[in-house]
């Protein structure tokens, strides 16, 4: 598969500031469906699809990470993240879109048209100004926080199994959370490794009943319920982790080559500097379809989204966000 | 994929790492890994800018794992930078060209 099907301009080498009707900010299944809508409405948009990275905010978004996704319809064998991503990147290229492979690092909110900056935040004009801007930034996995994790990052430490399950084989790994992403990757690990220790910090799990019965139907996986990681051990390479029982506080260690974090997301909200009204738990609060806080800011997909967070659901609320920019535009006879 | 990256593979890679005249950028990737597709249209322009002060050699790590195991890659993409074939920077994980250059800065 190819990731780039069309050659992406890198936007902090511009220096004069680029007016665009629609700036749509990610390039998740939301970013990207923004874009094929607005691209068609004849709104030109201008997406800025992030940058390279291994922490889920990067071109393409979380999918990126993905192996095979079974649940986006269409596609009744499944489809790999990457080239599903990839196929909505040359949908929106397709019909106009144009993509700037750059992650917004300040945007001014105050009024349309907005700014928004790629590169410096301290450069006195704006790459670009936007009479509409599409929030698209989706969220990012969260780390444990604890001792080791940092230091041991890409030395057994990992935060995407699907790049790095591979070098686990026939070895014993632990997965911390209780959701469908820790289910999701327990199973594919047990592709590689003898022995996956489950570790959750409750009694039960929050996945989903089918990712929960798979999960507990497959001999290669071991559950430690009531427990939290307290310490990453090991040096040069993680040999194990330090335990705390969350009932009893009783302490033990784990000998394990391998830890896979998957204890949830946290928006990628850094960016919009609270000029938007974000819910209690911190995702851009929403209203009525994809209206912002803010007159002519638009939010969809896993930024504003914490209850659903679906490949379908981030496309479907990117659709809404770019109809509602149309409207907005059309209203006020721009 | 741009000629002025090379593919290197556990036959060659001795070889090459350590008569090259110029540093050697290594980029340990496998098909199946989205960040390492996402960072190599950053190394195409990467070879081309830097050609004559950087070379790029790119190991596929299903096929070479001796190399890639005497290394003690886990996580892919890494990348490590070889002078006079001995190891000198290595990162890990996909990250933009403006940062990967800065850390390649010593050696080019």
């Amino acid at each position: 598969m190819d990731q780039a099907p069309a050659p992406a301009r890198h936007g902090h080498l511009t220096t004069v500031t680029t007016h665009a009707k629609v700036l749509i900010a990610g390039s998740g299944p939301a970013g990207l469906t923004a874009a094929v809508y607005a691209a068609r409405a004849q709104l030109a948009p201008v997406v800025i699809e992030g940058e390279p990275s291994s922490t889920s905010d990067q071109p393409g978004g979380q999918l990126m990470l993905t192996t095979e996704v079974e649940n986006y319809p269409g596609f009744p064998d499944g489809i790999m993240g990457p080239e599903l991503m990839s196929a909505m990147r040359s949908q929106a290229v397709r019909f106009g879109a144009d993509l700037v492979t750059a992650k917004v690092s300040r945007f001014d909110l105050s009024g349309s048209p907005f700014g928004v900056w790629v590169g410096d935040p301290d450069a006195p004009e704006p790459t670009y100004r936007a009479e509409a801007v599409i929030v698209a930034t989706g969220a990012q996995a969260l780390m444990l926080g604890v001792p080791g994790e940092d230091r041991l990052l890409g030395y057994g430490v990992s935060a995407c199994a699907t790049c790095d399950g591979f070098f686990f084989r026939e070895q014993e790994i632990a997965v911390v959370g209780g959701g469908d992403t820790a289910m999701e990757e327990a199973l594919f690990l047990t592709r590689f490794a003898s022995k996956v220790t489950v570790i959750h910090r409750r009694d039960q799990l929050r996945a989903s009943r089918i990712m929960q019965e798979r999960a507990m139907a497959n001999p290669s996986i071991e559950f430690l319920w009531n427990t939290r990681v307290t310490e990453v051990l090991g040096d040069p390479k993680v040999s194990g982790l330090a335990l705390a029982d969350t009932v009893t506080g009783e302490t033990s260690q784990l000998a394990v080559s391998g830890l896979f974090v998957a204890i949830g997301h946290q928006p990628n909200t850094d960016a919009l500097g609270g000029q938007l009204e974000l819910e209690p738990n911190g995702y851009v609060r929403t209203f009525g379809g994809s209206r912002s806080s803010v007159e002519g800011v638009f939010a969809c997909g896993d930024v504003q989204d914490h209850v659903y967070r679906q490949a379908v659901t981030a496309a479907g609320s990117g659709c809404m966000a770019a109809i509602d920019a149309e409207r907005w535009l059309e209203a006020r006879g721009s | 994929m741009s000629e002025k990256i090379v593919t290197l593979d556990d036959a060659t890679f001795d070889e090459h790492v350590k008569s090259s005249d110029v540093p050697v950028l290594v980029d340990f990737w496998a098909e199946w890994c989205g960040p390492c597709k996402m960072i190599s249209p950053v190394l195409e322009e990467i070879a081309e800018e830097q050609a004559g002060k950087l070379e790029i050699g790119k190991l596929n790590i299903d096929d070479n794992l001796d190399v890639t195991r005497r290394y003690d890659v886990m996580s892919i993409p890494t990348l490590i930078l070889f002078k006079d074939g001995e190891p000198k920077v290595r990162l890990i994980g996909a990250k933009p060209k403006g940062q990967l250059l800065q850390e390649l800065a010593e050696y080019l």
